[in-house]
């Protein structure tokens, strides 16, 4: 591989400890990759803010104690404590010691105190071909296909190398053959009814991560135009059950005019269709309970945007919440403040929601153990709740959540929904 | 099963039972670096030890976060002895050189042609070696 010259500097240490820490993981993880070069980065965002434990924060201020800073604007990703609510919740006060000492070490670096998984929705939001370092598999796949700005799929621990060197391998999604799509999903008699459903692109996403395997799929089929938190929605469900990082939607997202374009004017590899069964299927695998008991109605994955909570206030106004039902949702610190500025916020609050910001509940241990059954809208937290809470899920559409908070139970219609 | 000779993403020694499934598996939500097992319940070794053992998956899918988990396996010394998949994980490798650069605890991660990758199965005692070779012992 060739090292530029300040590359080579920095990892000979001429630009400080830090830099040459970062760079050292860089340059092996350059050669994993096979890169011929590296290349510039102009904003990156940090997923390893998430504390998990003792490794994760011994990483972070490890390299805030060498001094360490970012070379780019940079965004950072949740964190493992909201440090304002966190003590009407289960967490502990040592989690949330560590999860704070973690969180002052991006700080240190010099990185802007997002916290949230949906760095799109800051300002700092990338521009198209905007070449970037994101960490966060939701933001990855949103970042590609929605901005159309270039992230490679990072992981956390490398995203912040990325971040102090400014510098990324040469590979990948960075460079525009490799932007091709190679697997054509076609949607096959699904009806209008159907695409327009609040539920559809969550499903959608949930299946094609899972078709997709390693492979860029390529939607074509949709009649519909969704908005950026259905293809928010799709993006999350996608990199859960998959590991889909970029993906094209013919007619819809940027890079896919058309289904040519979506290829580069290559014939598709792979071809599969999704049929209205598969789509049943996959909403079906979404839901874990086959009661009707419910403790907690939890929304925001990835964090609530000012349009959802636009969306949510009427449905929620003018009603109460179950007093047995929490109702939970989850945003970032500059989505809340423009919801209370444009006034949507207050009905939620007057409905009995509780807002959680800088986490969720999936990277903080919040939920106290009498919380077994969760109704969501959002299908990254049904697809991991199960396994890393324990708990059992039910999945539908905001306003069937809605229902279910004022029932005290599981409400869900099918309809347009063929059993 | 013969010698396989697979390609060292990181290289290194280590010796343990086989665990192999063709589903891929994200460690964030999908392991509990704790106790060292499976807990993604979508998976078919949801609830398998892999502590220790030479985890055989195709390639990591889901959460960014899969990276830090593995680390944190690693500290806590519940984390597999080895990783072998079909491509390169980039993922997987990354865990292994941070674990070296915090912890001086690598663990070798080898990738294989399909077709050897499909002669594994899960409970054959593996050695893999520095070079990529990985075999029955």
């Amino acid at each position: 591989m060739q090292l530029s010259e300040r590359d080579q500097a920095m990892l000979d240490g001429a630009h400080g400890a830090a830099p040459q820490l970062a760079m050292s993981i860089l340059v092996r993880m350059a050669d994993v990759y096979g890169a011929p070069e590296l290349m510039d980065i102009s904003q990156a965002h940090i997923d390893s803010t998430i504390y998990l434990g003792d490794a994760t924060l011994e990483f972070a201020e490890r390299l805030a104690s060498l001094g360490a800073r970012v070379a780019v604007p940079t965004s950072l990703n949740v964190s493992g404590v909201d440090a304002c609510g966190w003590q009407q919740w289960a967490v502990t006060p040592e989690w949330a010691a560590k999860a704070a000492r973690q969180m002052l070490a991006y700080e240190k670096m010099g990185a802007v105190t997002t916290w949230t998984c949906a760095p799109y929705h800051t300002r700092m939001r990338p521009v198209f071909g905007q070449q970037i370092a994101w960490g966060e598999s939701n933001a990855i796949a949103f970042a590609n296909s929605v901005i159309g700005a270039r992230t490679e799929r990072y992981p956390d621990l490398l995203d912040i190398c990325c971040a102090i060197t400014g510098r990324v391998p040469a590979i990948g999604l960075h460079l525009t053959e490799h932007r091709a799509g190679q697997l054509l999903v076609r949607l096959v008699n699904v009806p209008r009814a159907l695409q327009e459903d609040d539920q559809f692109f969550a499903v959608l996403g949930h299946l094609v991560g899972s078709l997709a395997e390693e492979a860029i799929p390529v939607i074509d089929g949709l009649v519909v135009s969704p908005v950026e938190d259905q293809l928010k929605a799709f993006a999350a469900a996608a990199a859960s059950s998959g590991r889909v990082a970029l993906f094209h939607m013919v007619g819809i997202t940027p890079e896919a005019p058309t289904l040519d374009a979506a290829f580069q004017g290559r014939v598709p590899p792979q071809v599969t269709d999704v049929t209205v069964d598969a789509l049943c299927a996959a909403r079906r695998e979404l839901t874990t309970t086959d009661g009707a008991e419910l403790d907690m109605v939890i929304l925001g994955s990835p964090h609530f945007s000012l349009e959802e909570f636009t969306r949510l206030a009427p449905l929620v106004a003018g009603h109460q919440r179950h007093p047995r039902v929490k109702f939970l949702v989850t945003s970032g610190r500059f989505m809340k403040e423009q919801a209370e500025a444009s006034g949507v916020l207050a009905p939620i609050l007057e409905f009995g929601a509780q807002i959680t910001l800088d986490t969720c509940i999936l990277a903080s241990p919040m939920l106290p153990p009498e919380i077994k059954t969760l109704m969501t809208n959002s299908a990254k937290y049904a697809y991991y709740a199960p396994s890393l809470l324990d708990t059992r899920v039910a999945f539908g559409s905001l306003a069937d959540c809605v229902r279910s908070a004022i029932a005290g139970h599981i409400v869900r219609s099918d309809s347009p929904w063929p059993s | 099963m013969a010698v396989l000779i697979g390609r060292p993403i990181v290289a290194g020694a280590a010796q343990g039972d086989a665990l192999v499934s063709h589903a891929p598996l994200s460690f964030w939500g999908g392991y509990d670096f704790k106790t060292g097992t499976i807990i993604d319940k979508h998976h078919p070794l949801a609830g398998v030890r892999a502590a220790g053992r030479v985890l055989v998956v195709p390639f990591s899918k889901g959460s960014s976060t899969t990276t830090a988990v593995l680390l944190e396996a690693v500290r806590a010394g519940t984390a597999p002895a080895a990783l072998i998949t079909t491509g390169t994980d980039s993922f997987f490798a990354l865990a292994s050189i941070v674990a070296g650069v915090m912890y001086d605890r690598s663990f070798p991660v080898i990738a294989l042609a399909a077709a050897d990758f499909n002669r594994l199965e899960s409970g054959q005692r593996l050695a893999v070696h520095e070079d990529g070779k990985i075999e029955a012992i």
